[in-house]
């Protein structure tokens, strides 16, 4: 392990008592608690930590926040717990910590893809675009693979993440976002009103640039001592909260604000305790104060890119808040004068330091007199036309700018680091996601918020004020606002060094078609890129964005927009808001989808709704089938026996003895009022009026367009009172297009709906012996076929519970349904089992149910239905009412193409091959031999073995079916073509009466 | 007769163990009595009360006496809870107090479970999966509404500082548990 070369003797916020050790790249490097994997690398020399995207070239750190571009590594917290694209400085170090770098191979120093560098003529602007043209194939076949292998950062991570991911909704009167002095002064204000106050910043703790402030003062305390002061004032109120290691990423409608807080990851895995990872919070804000600061510009000069060159902040940074030197001869090369506060501070900790300042003399004389004043050497008047080294900065080359413009005679500095400052960029993409409306402030050369479009302010950098002094007194006054006070104060603190020449590429003497001076590091955009696009006739900045690509990012161009924007509005030749700005999407960073999926994988993933039943079925080896939310039962195979075995014997048993099936599922309303079979009438296309108390009838509801909905049997409990079924998947759409009618069409009704689907557990007896299986445990119910023919329903006791026994059946035996109350369901299940046991019950599930309906010709919704068909499609125009005045798609079944001949009705098929099962969704033709596209008549809606037939059944929709019985028709198979015959849609028991089992 | 062997038990979908997770208890709801009352909200003020229980209060009010709870959950819906041996009783009563008065009332006892959610965690507990704002302030004790947890629509009610009930319908049992227990280990 290495011993830290590069770690100052003293100052900092790392604890020097706790030191730690990191991997990177297989390497051991030590560090001290409070680092993070950046500060620790740098702190022992290590620059080079990463591969550029596109041209593999030698990249190292550009900033220590969450802007960097380049410094993207792999982090590994062991099986599952791998992440690709960390940025290094926003990674805390841990002892025991394994990251590495990206993008390259075999090693980050022999990188083979660096190729590509040299190739860079090659890869200009709209490099794609212009070389996958042609031929047409290749582009499926080898170019997107090709570019989508050799493209992409990280690697995704492939094993299951083992972490916990929280979830939590909050509400609070004022959430302000970052704790730099104008978050932390709008906090103080806020906590005065003791409304609840959320305070959340992306650090490790809170005090944003005053964390690497060791100079000023504010209110007459060092600016440290100020922040410690400030939050033990905040934690001393109770309603206020501070959550650092908290992004907030998304700003949505309504003051929704999305946040992620990082819990463990800065811990060793032996102090995690199972805690979440990370926490996603959506916070519900009266107010917002957005106090999210500002990001450093970079310049854009030759080689700009070198492993070394920083932002000049960055270096304070380093210096100041980690103690480590980022270099020990260092440059700073400018536009402007907070660079030169970095400078002193690089100077006082003992390193040597030069300004390079490319404006003229006469515009930083303040500033250099500064420097002079702490011995720092400033050439004024310099432009940078370059740097030299490899895998780390070497030196740098700079000229002076004449008066006439021209740039004179090249002179080297040698360096091992350089700190640059193109000026500052607001961040306002939270205010962007607000939908709030920036103008561009040409003195500050910089967008800044100009119209809310939500209970929000913003303060301090962000909102363009640079000052130390100026950030806090709008800090205090935005959060005293949000807050509903009318408070403002003032603060005294040391004055800041602000303002800046913004120079978008700085002037050269060099080729400018050969310079490679980059302005989206992340997205290998050179500044000859965007001269190429303009050149081509790319004017607005969103096609030149998406042409070039800069700005498109993961940093969503942090560093790089405004020198972008500012380098096409200068090619253009005109001012910069006409080329447009950058609308900012969510997230403000990488969010993990750990944290977006928060509790809901495994069982939480989806919910899966179970019968009170499903207990009995699951400890009998049933096979499940989901049917929308539910798991049911699909079949109950006993051991040996495959599903078709086991279908077969479910459905021999309920045709020759009985069998037992859970329908509680099916969708249950209960229609109550005085108005109920008027509101019945008007939703169904049949008639309920004369349908009476005891009887039972099949309902059918249409869309407004006139296509079948749902269906199910309907029970009149009383005068004012039916217990409508619905299928199991459309329950939810039945009631809700109930209540829409009910609500908004016709509020006069008196009818109130009520869902009571859960409410009744329903076994279904069918078969043959299902009365006698049934009749030993009903008290006061007369079973007989006089008492209770088929369709009717009686209230009495099962098992001496309350039932609702209706006869009904959907198989085309005797058949009942017991409606018993869910938490007795499983109780009188196994009674009518236990009772079934002296007559062969049989358990069937849903595909045995399928099968025996299909044998009837009964359609299911959804099957035999796909939203396009009407009742007269099926073969049940019969039930369509012509005399009620109206009902729900009466007018659209007069629509001429649901009249038209030629529709496709439902029939029967029957293979040749009496053993040939088709499948279903396969078309039917007439002619097989037709040329292509061979003309198709209609397709296979339902298709089955039958047991009862000996032989496979079909139903389909047909083209002018029911008037080709007996025809010969093709249908499509894996193989070619199977020859059926169409036949009518019922294949079993056509009069019809085994249904009433008249004989018993 | 039915023989008593055949005589059908309840069984209730949650497991009956109360369970305790940090700052978090979790524990079943004894099966009881519920019964959906829909009323007309004019009727519903001329009316004044049923069966002891007021019904004229705000929307999310809760009313109780007798050890009956009258919640009121929308314009024209309430939900009368009680013992679950008092089904019978209540609903003759309910009944009887709206003779002449269109309304509808539904025996839905089995449609749903509950759980209580106790304990200084309870809240947060909750909105790891429910949107509301769930402060003393605007979710005072004796509150009670039809809500979302994460992926089931709920029933919430406020009983204490620390006490919630949550019903879902019963099918949805496991996931509602299963998803608190997850919720309080994520506190």
């Amino acid at each position: 392990m290495s011993r830290q070369p590069f770690r100052l003797a003293q100052g900092g916020r790392i604890d020097r008592s706790r030191t730690l050790a990191i991997r990177f790249d297989g390497e051991t490097y030590g560090g001290f608690a409070g680092d993070t994997v950046a500060s620790a690398l740098l702190a022992n020399g290590v620059h080079l930590m990463g591969r550029s995207f596109k041209y593999h070239r030698p990249r190292g750190l550009l900033s220590v926040g969450t802007d960097e571009p380049n410094a993207l590594l792999r982090v590994d917290r062991g099986p599952g717990r791998v992440d690709p694209n960390n940025r290094a400085g926003a990674v805390e170090a841990v002892d025991g910590l394994v990251t590495g770098s990206q993008n390259r191979w075999p090693s980050l120093a022999f990188d083979v893809g660096a190729v590509n560098d040299v190739l860079s003529p090659v890869f200009v602007a709209g490099f794609y675009y212009k070389t996958f043209m042609w031929p047409r194939a290749f582009w499926d076949r080898v170019y997107e693979p090709v570019i989508r292998a050799a493209a992409g950062l990280g690697v995704a991570p492939a094993d299951p993440d083992p972490d916990r991911y929280a979830h939590r909704h909050a509400h609070c009167d004022v959430l302000i976002v970052g704790a730099g002095p104008a978050g932390l002064a709008a906090a103080l204000a806020a906590a005065r009103s003791g409304k609840r106050v959320m305070l959340v910043d992306e650090q490790a703790e809170p005090g944003g640039a005053l964390l690497h402030d060791v100079t000023s003062t504010i209110d007459g305390v060092p600016a440290q001592e100020w922040v410690a002061r400030t939050i033990a004032a905040l934690d001393a109120h109770e309603s206020v909260v501070v959550l650092p290691r908290t992004t907030a990423f998304g700003y949505y409608n309504h003051n929704h604000v999305a946040l992620v807080e990082r819990i463990t990851d800065h811990l060793p895995a032996s102090e995690t305790r199972e805690a979440p990872r990370e926490r996603l919070w959506q916070v519900r804000a009266a107010e917002v104060v957005l106090a999210t600061g500002a990001h450093e510009r970079p310049l854009v000069f030759a080689d700009n890119d070198r492993p070394g060159i920083m932002l000049a902040e960055s270096l304070r940074v380093l210096v100041n808040r980690y103690a480590v030197a980022p270099g020990r001869e260092i440059v700073i090369a400018t536009t402007g004068s907070s660079a030169y506060t970095a400078a002193a501070d690089l100077k006082a900790a003992g390193l040597t330091v030069t300004v390079v300042d490319a404006r003229l003399a006469a515009d930083c004389v303040a500033d250099t007199a500064f420097a002079a004043d702490r011995g720092i050497t400033v050439l004024p008047g310099h432009t940078i036309v370059g740097s030299k080294g490899r895998r780390r900065v070497s030196g740098l080359i700079v000229a002076p700018l004449r008066a006439d413009g021209s740039v004179g005679p090249r002179r080297t500095l040698p360096c091992d680091c350089v700190g640059m400052s193109g000026g500052w960029t607001p961040a306002v993409h939270l205010f962007s996601q607000s939908r709030g409306k920036l103008a561009y402030d040409a003195a500050r050369d910089a967008f800044l918020p100009a119209t809310h479009a939500q209970a929000e302010r913003s303060a301090g950098a962000c909102a363009g004020d640079m000052a130390l002094a100026a950030c806090l007194a709008a800090g205090f006054a935005a959060g005293a606002a949000a807050a509903g006070l009318e408070e403002t104060r003032t603060f005294a603190a040391s004055p800041t060094r602000t303002g800046f020449q913004p120079m978008r590429v700085l002037p050269t003497d060099a080729d400018p078609g050969r310079v490679r001076a980059f302005i989206d590091f992340q997205n290998d955009v050179t500044a000859k890129d965007l001269k190429l696009a303009v050149r081509e006739g790319f004017h607005s900045i969103e096609h030149v964005k998406r042409y070039t690509t800069t700005g498109m990012a993961t940093d969503q161009g942090k560093t790089s927009n405004m020198n972008a924007l500012g380098l096409v509005a200068g090619l253009l030749d005109t001012e910069l808001p006409r080329v447009g700005t950058t609308t900012f999407r969510p997230p403000y960073t990488p969010v993990t989808f750990g944290a977006l999926v928060g509790p809901g994988k495994g069982a939480l993933f989806e919910p899966v709704r179970k019968t009170p039943i499903d207990g009995w079925a699951e400890a009998r080896g049933a096979v499940f089938e989901p049917v929308s939310l539910w798991r049911r039962a699909w079949y109950f195979p006993k051991a040996g026996e495959d599903m078709h075995a086991a279908v077969a014997r479910e459905c021999r048993a309920v045709r020759e003895g009985v069998g037992i099936f859970d329908a509680s599922t099916l969708g249950k309303i209960e229609v109550v009022g005085p108005d109920a079979a008027e509101f019945l009438n008007r939703m169904y296309v049949n008639g309920w009026s004369k349908l009476a108390p005891g009887k039972c009838r099949y309902g059918l509801m249409l869309k407004e367009d006139g296509y079948i909905l749902d269906d199910g049997v309907v029970a009149r409990m009383a005068d004012d009172r039916f217990h409508v079924t619905t299928t199991t998947g459309g329950a939810p759409r039945v009631l809700t297009l109930m209540e829409d009618y009910l609500q908004t069409e016709w509020p006069d009704l008196d009818v109130f709906l009520t869902s009571v689907t859960e409410q009744w557990a329903v076994i279904a007896l069918q078969g043959p012996r299902a009365r006698a299986v049934l009749a030993p445990l009903v008290a006061d119910i007369d079973l007989s076929n006089e008492a209770l023919p088929h369709m009717s329903v009686r209230e009495g006791f099962v098992c001496g519970v309350p039932a609702r026994l209706m006869r009904v059946s959907f198989t085309g035996e005797l058949g009942y349904e017991v409606n018993v109350p869910a938490d007795y369901g499983l109780a009188v299940w196994e009674a009518l089992w236990a009772a079934g046991q002296a007559h062969g019950v049989t358990p069937y599930g849903t595909e045995t149910m399928h099968v025996l309906r299909a044998e009837k010709g009964f359609i299911i919704v959804g099957q035999e239905t796909d939203g396009t068909v009407t009742p007269d499609d099926v073969g049940l125009g019969g039930m369509v009412s012509k005399v009620k005045p109206d009902f729900v798609g009466k007018r659209s079944l007069a629509r001429p193409d649901l009249v038209a001949p030629g529709r496709k009705q439902l029939v029967g098929l029957e293979t040749e091959d009496p053993h040939e099962r088709l499948d279903e969704g396969a078309q039917v033709v007439r002619d097989p031999s037709a040329p292509l596209p061979v003309p198709m008549l209609g397709h296979v809606t339902s298709s089955y073995f039958s047991p009862a037939c000996g032989r496979t059944i079909a139903l389909a929709l047909v083209a002018d079916g029911r008037a080709r019985m007996g025809e010969t028709v093709h249908v499509t198979t894996m193989a070619g073509f199977a020859r059926a015959t169409i036949r009518d849609t019922v294949f079993v028991d056509a009069e019809g009466v085994r249904v009433h089992a008249r004989e018993s | 007769m039915l023989e008593s062997r055949n005589r059908a038990t309840r069984v209730a979908p949650f497991p009956l163990a109360t369970e305790t997770i940090g700052r978090v208890a979790i524990a079943p709801l004894p099966p009881r009595t519920r019964l959906s009352l829909r009323l007309r909200p004019a009727a519903a003020a001329d009316v004044g009360a049923v069966a002891g229980l007021s019904l004229d209060m705000p929307i999310t009010a809760t009313r109780a006496a007798d050890g009956r709870r009258a919640l009121r959950l929308g314009p024209d819906e309430w939900l009368l809870l009680a013992d679950a041996d008092e089904a019978e009783e209540l609903t003759a009563l309910v009944t009887a107090g709206l003779a002449g008065t269109f309304h509808a009332l539904v025996d839905v006892s089995h449609r749903s479970c509950g759980l209580a959610v106790t304990g200084a965690g309870a809240g947060a507990a909750l909105n790891a999966g429910c949107p509301l704002d769930l402060s003393p302030k605007a979710f005072p004790i004796g509150t009670a509404t039809r809500t979302v947890l994460a992926k089931t629509e709920i029933l919430l009610a406020r009983l204490d500082a620390d006490a919630f009930e949550v019903e879902c319908w019963r099918s949805w049992a496991d996931y509602l548990r299963g998803f608190l227990l997850e919720a309080a280990r994520g506190l």
